[in-house]
């Protein structure tokens, strides 16, 4: 019987594959890559706010992520060099929120838990937290599923059915910022976007449908936290970027079949 | 009943003046096309009239619940979204297999339904977004250079099919015209734009018009002029063989030389 820190990592870790699959997938479409990094550092922000308010952690990743998103949103909706404003907006929030926590020794000494995560201290709360997030994320895009997937293939498309595509953005956004608020504590802020990308990614090349591929990106996402955490627990390596690695081995391994297709 | 309606639009992107008081109406039933040069404001007029883009000055009315079906010059599928055909075209709205089947056949793509988007060919592609558009049982049919890309039996096809789903169902087609100087046999009036609108009417009345000239006609010596694709309805578009006699090609010299036979008119069946 494996202990219970372990299985409440593992509860978070799927609950987060099963927000980052679809959501990814979307993330991978609609090349949002550097938009999930920009909202996904801004958190580090976030901690460093809250803390200062001395407010729960998880509002203040939310609030940033959410303003960062937003702002993300803004700029890149003028339709100017959107890969340069948003790398500009990813490394000012994470240099910013750096230097934030600079000033506060007690998370100066944690910083390392915000950044790579800390996914085998999970408390009872934290899964409360994690799945809460996750239903709201998941209730979010089911609901808007055909609205967003009309906006993703074209926006004139979705215009002329009468769906408003900045409308189906924002609800991209929003969802963005609570899987970041929620993912900061499993993968940490630095390697957020690596789990929204990575599984959608290996997941193309075996779906022939919008919903198949985030079905099998949260199965990937799902298999990536569990070989992680086993990778974490053999050769005591850190969680975070060990469920990363392990995505990254099921992408490799994904180009195969299509290479002897 | 006007289904959608421009008055006084104007659209400026910075300082650039995109259109400036455009005046439009459709009405039910009706086949409109729209001509005019690159950079004329074709694609922000349209973009404007399904409400992508929001005027500067003057106003865009839909009639209220226009169901508008739409077909976009192309459609840039990110090649890591998987898409069948079947799939498109249950956006937005999900349709049965059964509709799905019905419009594909109607549009001349039976059994297509399985395919991949990405591998379709560049008329089954406007066929499938026809289809698409045809399933919300549009009320107007926005065609936003729907033939670009297609060889000339391709744009006669597809013209040929637009004006049968007319006939079929009365829905209105407003058409950005891919050719400056053929357009569809059944055009009820022709709009000729250049940032504005240059001059307005039937197809033989426009392409006589001194504004029209102006804009397409110079340096050709007259030789190009608007000139509307002549075809019968006999309904054997399936085999390209039989295009030849159907329609003729433009700038023919001979055509040209003599004006009263710029405009051809169908022969109807």
């Amino acid at each position: 019987m494996p202990d219970d820190f372990l299985i409440r990592a593992a509860i978070a870790g799927m609950g987060l594959a099963l927000a980052t699959g679809p959501l990814g997938a979307f993330v991978v479409w609609r090349r949002m890559a550097f938009f999930g990094d920009a909202t996904a550092h801004a958190a580090i922000l976030g901690v460093a706010l809250a803390l200062a308010a001395d407010l729960p952690l998880q509002s203040g990743m939310l609030a940033v992520a959410l303003a960062m998103g937003l702002i993300a949103a803004a700029l890149t909706g003028r339709g100017q060099a959107a890969d340069t404003v948003l790398g500009v907006l990813a490394h000012s929030a994470l240099a910013f929120g750096l230097i934030a926590v600079s000033f506060l020794p007690a998370v100066r000494t944690d910083l390392s838990a915000y950044l790579f995560g800390d996914i085998l201290a999970v408390t009872t709360a934290d899964l409360a937290w994690v799945w809460g997030g996750v239903a709201l994320v998941l209730g979010l895009l089911l609901w808007r599923w055909q609205a967003l997937l009309t906006a993703t293939v074209d926006e004139a498309l979705a215009r002329a059915s009468g769906i408003d595509p900045r409308r189906e953005g924002l609800v991209l956004t929003l969802a963005l910022a609570v899987v970041v608020a929620v993912a900061v504590k499993i993968v940490g802020a630095l390697l957020i976007a690596a789990m929204l990308i990575i599984p959608a990614a290996a997941a193309r090349g075996l779906a022939r449908s919008p919903e198949a591929m985030a079905l099998f990106a949260t199965a990937f996402g799902a298999l990536s936290v569990l070989g992680g955490l086993w990778l974490s627990l053999r050769l005591d390596t850190p969680a975070g970027p060990s469920i990363v690695a392990a995505a990254a081995v099921i992408f490799a391994l994904s180009l195969f079949p299509r290479r002897a297709a | 009943m006007k289904l959608v309606e421009a008055r006084g639009l104007t659209i400026r992107h910075g300082d650039r003046t995109i259109l400036s008081a455009v005046n439009l109406s459709i009405t039910k039933g009706e086949i409109v096309t729209i001509v005019g040069p690159n950079g004329s404001g074709k694609s922000t007029l349209i973009k404007a009239l399904i409400g992508l883009e929001k005027p500067s000055q003057g106003q865009v009315n839909r009639a209220p619940g226009l169901s508008i079906g739409y077909v976009p010059q192309r459609l840039h599928l990110d090649a890591r979204l998987p898409m069948s055909v079947r799939r498109f075209l249950s956006l937005p709205d999900r349709v049965t297999d059964a509709a799905a089947q019905v419009a594909l056949a109607r549009v001349g793509v039976p059994g297509l339904g399985a395919r991949q988007m990405a591998v379709l060919s560049g008329g089954q592609f406007q066929r499938v977004l026809l289809a698409r558009a045809l399933l919300s049982s549009p009320e107007i049919l926005i065609l936003d250079e729907p033939t670009q890309g297609l060889d000339q039996p391709g744009v006669a096809a597809f013209y040929r099919l637009v004006e049968e789903v007319r006939a079929e169902t009365g829905v209105a087609v407003l058409m950005v015209s891919h050719d400056l100087h053929v357009v569809m046999s059944a055009t009820d009036r022709v709009i000729c734009l250049n940032g504005h609108v240059c001059c307005e009417g039937a197809p033989h009345i426009v392409s006589e018009a001194p504004e029209y000239r102006a804009l397409f006609g110079l340096g050709t010596g007259g030789a190009l002029a608007l000139y509307r694709h002549v075809h019968d309805h006999d309904h054997d578009h399936d085999h390209d063989h039989d295009h030849g006699h159907h329609h003729h090609h433009p700038a023919a010299p001979r055509d040209a030389a003599d004006p009263s036979r710029q405009t051809h008119e169908r022969h109807d069946a």
